[in-house]
């Protein structure tokens, strides 16, 4: 186990220099100038040449390159150009947002998807299977901008429930926050728990299916017990993959929820940079993405182990 | 019962997210996020809208775009126009207490045209030296006459700032800027929201009703108005032309607009690389021909519900400085012919560019079928953004949709843009009346003077096309009842001073 960790831990540092480096060239293909999309309406050639000077932009791209890795191994993933401000800074102050936004998505997830797929599966044909599979089709079907407007329109505009919009820390308010939370979390989870729905069904079936199933109602145990202890978790091992994944999915994939519901998240953050061509921005929003993403690969690794005791031999 | 339970849950749900707010607070919906918050270096138009709230000039406009005093009180022009002296309002103290005098406002006019990577250099370049003459004057001496100076003084350029504030922080002055406006900056969380607080010292506290105003970012326009109709937003600007019908039927909301100081149109290549060699590039009567192909007021109604303002110059036919003797053109099909005829280029073809969105799309799709009836050939590249200004300003285009969004004096509309060494000039147009008559523009402050050159500018340019103008935006803005005091101006910019809750 330990010699697997560590194996696992050494593989991530050239997997983060080739992100590095992809991350930095995919960049450079980016048609448009930074400075003279930073320099304004005005595009005053002094200004031009000092925002190139001042950002490196002057230089060739290796040397850029370089000056930018030395930064990020000092913990400096550089200064946005449009706002002035530390790259570092703003990724952790959007960071808690998206965390928080996809944690609860996940929530949402689960708490849909994996009680929607084990009703299916053990309701295999019947009118509850029909309608977690309608269920599914519809989440996976419907975009989230649309589902998240016409939230919008029948909770905040209508009904006057909840608000459209606007960001409070929890820290300031849970109540606020929660309130702020619900609707996006909701459609940003939706898609997902249809996904979850999905393979939990397929894994359950096939779980039931088994030998040692059979045996255990054989032996008598309540059909709870069955489905519950025996069926589902043994089950649930490819569905935590599948968490992780689109975990990992939900910190850049909340991109177009966040923009809906004007979330201040990495979402919105990334989105802004690509368009301004604020270049520190979006190489840090990534770097830091992919590292996130490795990491919970790594985290879904090791929850195997500790789901599957097989693989712990 | 289930209706019954229903209500208690939403009751419930209600209680829950409801906030108590006993102080006032305005919250405004910007489509945009400013970027760096520093008079100096500051770049974009929603940028501008913050400062209004909390960072004076020294001159304002009034909705008719005439002058209005704020930080300075009196302006005179020395008589050969190269010295402009201004007095300065007295009793005035910037939001960390420090007086507001002579040395100060040197101080700002200083910082504007020495710092680095200042975007205000290039606007007041004319003047050559600031002076203090008392406590409360200061002269600035120009190295020629510039007449739209007092214009940029309007502006960020006009904006004054905290001298110790700005020495402390240096280049980081834009992470928590201190001016002398009504509000001060208190709180900014990137994308999501700017917020200013009542400032009590200000010098006309008694138009400063609210305790707090909130600026939160909503790119999206549907967002934005659903905002507003939920009560999350109190003000909204850039409605979409669109959604103005629909918005007057609401009873809850109410509508604000004016005319912008912004201008859309076609600029063309006529000399600026490889590109420009096609006949609509060299061939006055080709552009003519396009232009006469082309019915504004059609693209008006159809693209933005009639909302907009159909033009032909850099200014709108309500601007002071529009050339009356240059009328619209009203579309005539048969005329376009014979000027393709005549050019011998009964069927010319060429590429439009224009920015992503759906807008400028609409716009030039009807402007391509409008324009095939008269024989044109016109293919639609629509471009990104950042890329599309690239490629303009290296020539990579032959026509090109785009709009600049506008500055008080007519100058900042066109000077840049068609004068032969102007650093906007794409299209690398050059004539030399046009030059002559803008550059005799800036050297009086006569307004009726100023009318005459730019008549003749006007005349000259009604010859050439170098830019096709198609229309003129309209700064729309939606709000809540309750809001009063607001007043749009055609800069585009929203004054909180004087603005309350019923």
């Amino acid at each position: 186990m330990l010699a697997y960790l560590l194996r696992r831990l050494a593989l991530i540092v050239p997997t983060l220099f080739f992100v590095s480096v992809i991350i930095f060239g995919l960049q450079q293909l980016l048609p448009g100038d930074p400075a003279l999309a930073m320099a304004g309406e005005e595009r005053d050639p002094q200004v031009i040449a000092f925002i190139r000077h001042k950002y490196h932009l002057d230089q060739p791209l290796p040397v850029r390159y370089g000056l930018w890795v030395a930064g990020v191994l000092h913990g400096d993933l550089g200064e946005s150009i449009r706002i002035n401000r530390p790259v570092l800074d703003l990724i952790l102050e959007k960071l808690p947002v998206t965390a928080e936004l996809a944690g609860l998505a996940m929530c949402f997830a689960l708490l849909i998807g994996i009680p929607a797929g084990v009703l299916s599966a053990v309701k295999n044909g019947t009118v509850w299977d029909y309608g977690a599979n309608v269920f599914a089709l519809w989440g996976l079907s419907t975009p989230n901008f649309w589902l998240g407007f016409l939230m919008i329109l029948l909770f905040s505009v209508q009904l006057g429930l909840l608000p459209a919009s606007g960001f409070v820390s929890p820290f300031e308010d849970l109540r606020q926050n929660l309130g702020a939370m619900i609707m996006p979390a909701f459609v940003l989870g939706n898609a997902i728990a249809a996904v979850m729905m999905r393979h939990t069904r397929s894994a359950m079936l096939q779980v039931m299916s088994t030998d040692y199933i059979r045996t255990a109602r054989a032996k008598g145990l309540v059909e709870r017990i069955v489905v519950l202890k025996h069926g589902l978790r043994n089950a649930l091992v490819p569905v935590v993959t599948l968490g992780a994944l689109e975990f990992g999915q939900l910190l850049s994939g909340a991109v177009l929820t966040e923009q809906v519901f004007t979330i201040p998240g990495f979402g919105k953050l990334i989105v802004d940079a690509v368009f301004n061509r604020d270049y520190a921005v979006v190489q840090g929003v990534v770097l830091f993405t992919a590292t996130a993403y490795i990491v919970l690969n790594l985290l879904a690794d090791i929850a195997y182990f500790l789901v599957n005791p097989r693989l712990r031999a | 019962m289930r209706g019954y339970r229903t209500l208690i849950l939403a009751g419930a749900i209600a209680a829950w997210t409801g906030a108590a707010a006993a102080e006032t607070t305005l919250h405004i919906g910007l489509a945009e996020d400013p970027d760096i918050l520093d008079p100096t270096l500051a770049r974009t138009f929603v940028g501008r809208i913050v400062f209004a709230g909390f960072c004076d000039k020294l001159f304002d406009i009034a909705p008719d775009l005439k002058l209005v005093p704020q930080l300075a009180t009196e302006y005179k022009w020395s008589p050969d126009n190269k010295a402009l002296t201004l007095t300065l309002r007295q009793g005035v103290k910037f939001q960390d207490g420090t007086p507001f005098n002579a040395e100060a406002a040197k101080f700002s006019l200083d910082r504007h045209l020495t710092m680095k990577g200042s975007n205000r250099k290039n606007e007041i370049s004319a003047v050559a030296k600031v002076e203090v003459v008392d406590d409360h004057t200061i002269k600035l001496d120009l190295s020629e006459p510039f007449a739209p100076l007092i214009a940029q003084l309007t502006d960020r350029a006009g904006m004054m700032v905290s001298p110790k504030a700005a020495k402390e922080l240096g280049d980081k002055f834009g992470t928590h800027p201190v001016c002398a406006g009504p509000y001060k900056f208190a709180e900014r969380v990137a994308q999501d929201h700017i917020t200013l607080e009542r400032f009590a010292d200000y010098w006309d506290k008694a138009n400063v009703h609210l305790d707090k105003v909130e600026y939160r970012i909503i790119p999206d326009s549907t967002v934005r108005l659903a905002n507003l109709r939920s009560g999350q937003l109190d003000l909204i600007e850039r409605v979409a032309a669109t959604d103005v019908a629909g918005i007057k039927q609401d009873k809850s909301l109410k509508l604000a607009s004016i005319v912008s100081l912004a201008y859309q149109g076609i600029t063309i290549n006529v000399n600026n690389g490889p590109l420009s060699k096609n006949p609509l590039g060299q061939d006055a009567r080709v552009r003519k021909a396009l232009e006469l192909s082309i019915d504004r007021d059609a693209i008006n109604q159809v693209v933005f519900n009639g909302e907009f303002l159909p033009g032909n110059q850099w200014v709108s036919p309500e601007n002071p400085y529009y050339a009356k003797s240059v009328p619209i053109p009203k579309r005539d099909i048969a005329k376009a012919k014979e000027l393709l005829k005549e050019a011998g280029q009964p069927n010319p073809s060429f590429t439009l560019m224009l920015p992503v969105g759906p807008e400028n799309e609409q716009v030039s799709q009807v402007i391509q079928s409008m324009a095939k009836e008269a024989g044109f050939d016109i293919k639609l590249q629509a471009t990104e953004f950042a890329r599309s200004l690239d490629l303009s300003e290296q020539g990579q285009m032959q026509a090109f949709d785009i709009g600049w969004s506008g500055r008080t004096d007519p100058d900042g509309n066109i000077y840049a843009l068609i004068s032969c060494k102007g650093t906007l000039n794409d299209g690398h147009y050059c004539n030399e009346t046009v030059d002559k008559e803008l550059n005799l523009a800036r050297t009086t402050s006569d307004p009726a003077e100023r009318l005459k050159h730019y008549t003749a500018v006007a005349e000259q340019l009604a010859k050439d096309d170098p830019i096709i103008y198609l229309y003129h935006r309209k700064w729309i803005y939606a709000f809540s009842p309750k809001v009063t005091g607001f007043v749009p101006v055609p800069d585009g910019l929203i004054r909180v001073k004087g603005v309350s809750f019923k």
